[in-house]
């Protein structure tokens, strides 16, 4: 048990313990969140109803793009300062740490945006029932973005432009996952309930959880040859 | 262990070397073959196709539409074939070919995107909605652009072809999944006209010149294809001999 264990938890204590102790870099992710989120009643008015009907999509899109923002930090200082060579050359299973630091990353920037999720959303007055299912959404849809951006983040890792390129390779598909993470928060409120919209998060998150890993590993793998 | 006859096989097309020439012998045929066709379309298009009872004059779109959109989704699974055949066999070949296919794909989506736009307007009174049909198309031109993009933006060509394989066979998952995704998000797009399994709910002409269209569409597609990837072997393969004499000859020819 602890053969396999031993890297995995290796792996993450180590990633949460720099995320620890560069929290600045990690409270701005969660910063950016609550600023965009808070832009959306300055640009289309403090209107009560139209707040509550946009409040789902307006969350989910400031999740999503704060993930974004912060997928380039997932390998680029691995990558800067030759851990991640090292770690491609130990004889650990390159799937296990990849995953390892994939939950540390989500961790560190994914976990706070699902906690502050629901103050934002009390901010456009959605009714309190309803914060539940958004903060499962957030908790089964965030680490399918993470794991999908992870693939993103290990492509472009190295490159000039590489941010901006990560954007465009990675927020096609991020879409099935904006869909139905908000589309969870809107069917709860319009009262056909939100089982279907959730238990397809929870099956993209397994499936997401099966197959990015690999893509990433091979993704690593490509970058540092 | 005894390697495999290599005279006979057509995989010894695989070598860029043997391929170069067979893709300058076939291309002029599949152009060819992609005017007559397109010309042969065209007519049954707009002079032997009826009217239709319900859109008049306007639906003869189609014809270019929905070939377009075929192709456009047929193009980024052949892409992905040729990515995982070079991933998995390591043939410089695949990659190649699945670069010199990106641009057709793309053009085919903006095709689509903009004959499904003209034919909106008229018919659903918007040139844009937020359809299922249309957003899942929308969101494959985004993945051909990243594609392209990737594949541009890394200057090894070994690892732009291996990270542009990577990104389109995680493309090739999640475009089915973008596609149900969006149709149980919102629906408005007609069902299909044609289907295997049911009797075409279309007149016969009309049915063929959208065939005939899909044909020319494909023959179109392997003509350029084979057009670019010609190219792409000459500056990948630079330092061979073959390419240096073939560059001179192409020289005299000017």
């Amino acid at each position: 048990m602890s053969r396999t264990l031993g890297p995995f938890a290796a792996v993450l204590r180590r990633d949460l313990l720099l995320a620890w102790r560069g929290r600045a870099d990690v409270l701005v992710t969660l910063a950016f969140f609550v600023v965009v989120v808070c832009l959306f009643p300055f640009g289309i008015g403090a209107e009560t109803n139209q707040l509550r009907s946009i409040a789902p999509g307006v969350l989910w899109v400031a999740a999503l793009l704060a993930t974004l923002l912060s997928l380039h930090r997932l390998f680029a200082q691995d990558h800067a300062d030759g851990t991640l060579e090292q770690l491609l050359l130990s004889p650990e299973p390159t799937v296990l740490w990849v995953v390892a630091k994939v939950v540390a990353h989500w961790i560190a920037t994914g976990l706070p945006l699902v906690l502050v999720a629901p103050a934002l959303a009390l901010l456009f007055d959605v009714e309190q029932g309803a914060l539940g299912v958004l903060v499962l959404s957030l908790a089964l849809g965030t680490p399918i973005l993470a794991l999908l951006g992870a693939v993103g983040a290990a492509l472009t890792l190295g490159l000039r432009g590489g941010g901006m390129l990560l954007a465009l390779l990675v927020l096609p598909l991020f879409v099935p996952v904006l869909i139905f993470g908000a589309g969870a928060v809107d069917s709860h409120l319009s009262g056909t309930g939100a089982d279907a919209h959730i238990l397809l998060l929870g099956g993209g998150l397994l499936g997401a959880l099966a197959l990015a890993p690999v893509a990433c590993a091979a993704a690593l793998r490509i970058a540092v040859e | 262990m005894k390697r495999p006859e290599r005279g006979k096989s057509l995989f010894r097309f695989a070598a860029p070397q043997l391929f170069y020439p067979l893709a300058g012998a076939l291309a002029p045929w599949f152009a060819g073959a992609a005017a007559v066709l397109t010309i042969i379309g065209l007519w049954l298009a707009f002079f032997v196709a009826p009217t239709d009872a319900q859109q008049g004059e306007v639906y003869r779109v189609i014809f270019i539409h929905v070939p377009a959109a075929w192709m456009s989704m047929f193009v980024y699974l052949i892409m992905a074939f040729w990515s995982a055949v070079g991933l998995v066999m390591n043939t410089r070949l695949s990659f190649m070919m699945a670069r010199a296919l990106a641009p057709t794909g793309a053009m085919f989506c903006v095709v689509a995107l903009v004959t499904g736009a003209l034919w909106g307007k008229p018919t659903w009174g918007a040139y844009w909605v937020w359809d299922a049909r249309l957003t899942s198309q929308l969101l494959l031109l985004f993945l051909y652009f990243g594609f392209m993009a990737l594949t541009e933006a890394i200057e090894d060509p070994r690892r732009a072809d291996k990270a542009g394989a990577i990104i389109a066979l995680v493309g090739a998952v999640n475009v089915p999944i973008i596609y149900f995704s969006v149709k149980w998000w919102n629906t408005l797009h007609q069902g299909a006209s044609v289907s295997l399994t049911k009797a075409p709910s279309m007149a016969a002409t009309m049915l063929a010149g959208m065939l005939v269209m899909a044909l020319a569409s494909w023959a179109y597609t392997i003509a350029v294809t084979l057009w670019r990837v010609r190219p792409l072997i000459l500056e990948r393969e630079r330092h061979a001999e073959w390419v240096a004499a073939e560059l001179d000859a192409l020289e005299g020819r000017i």
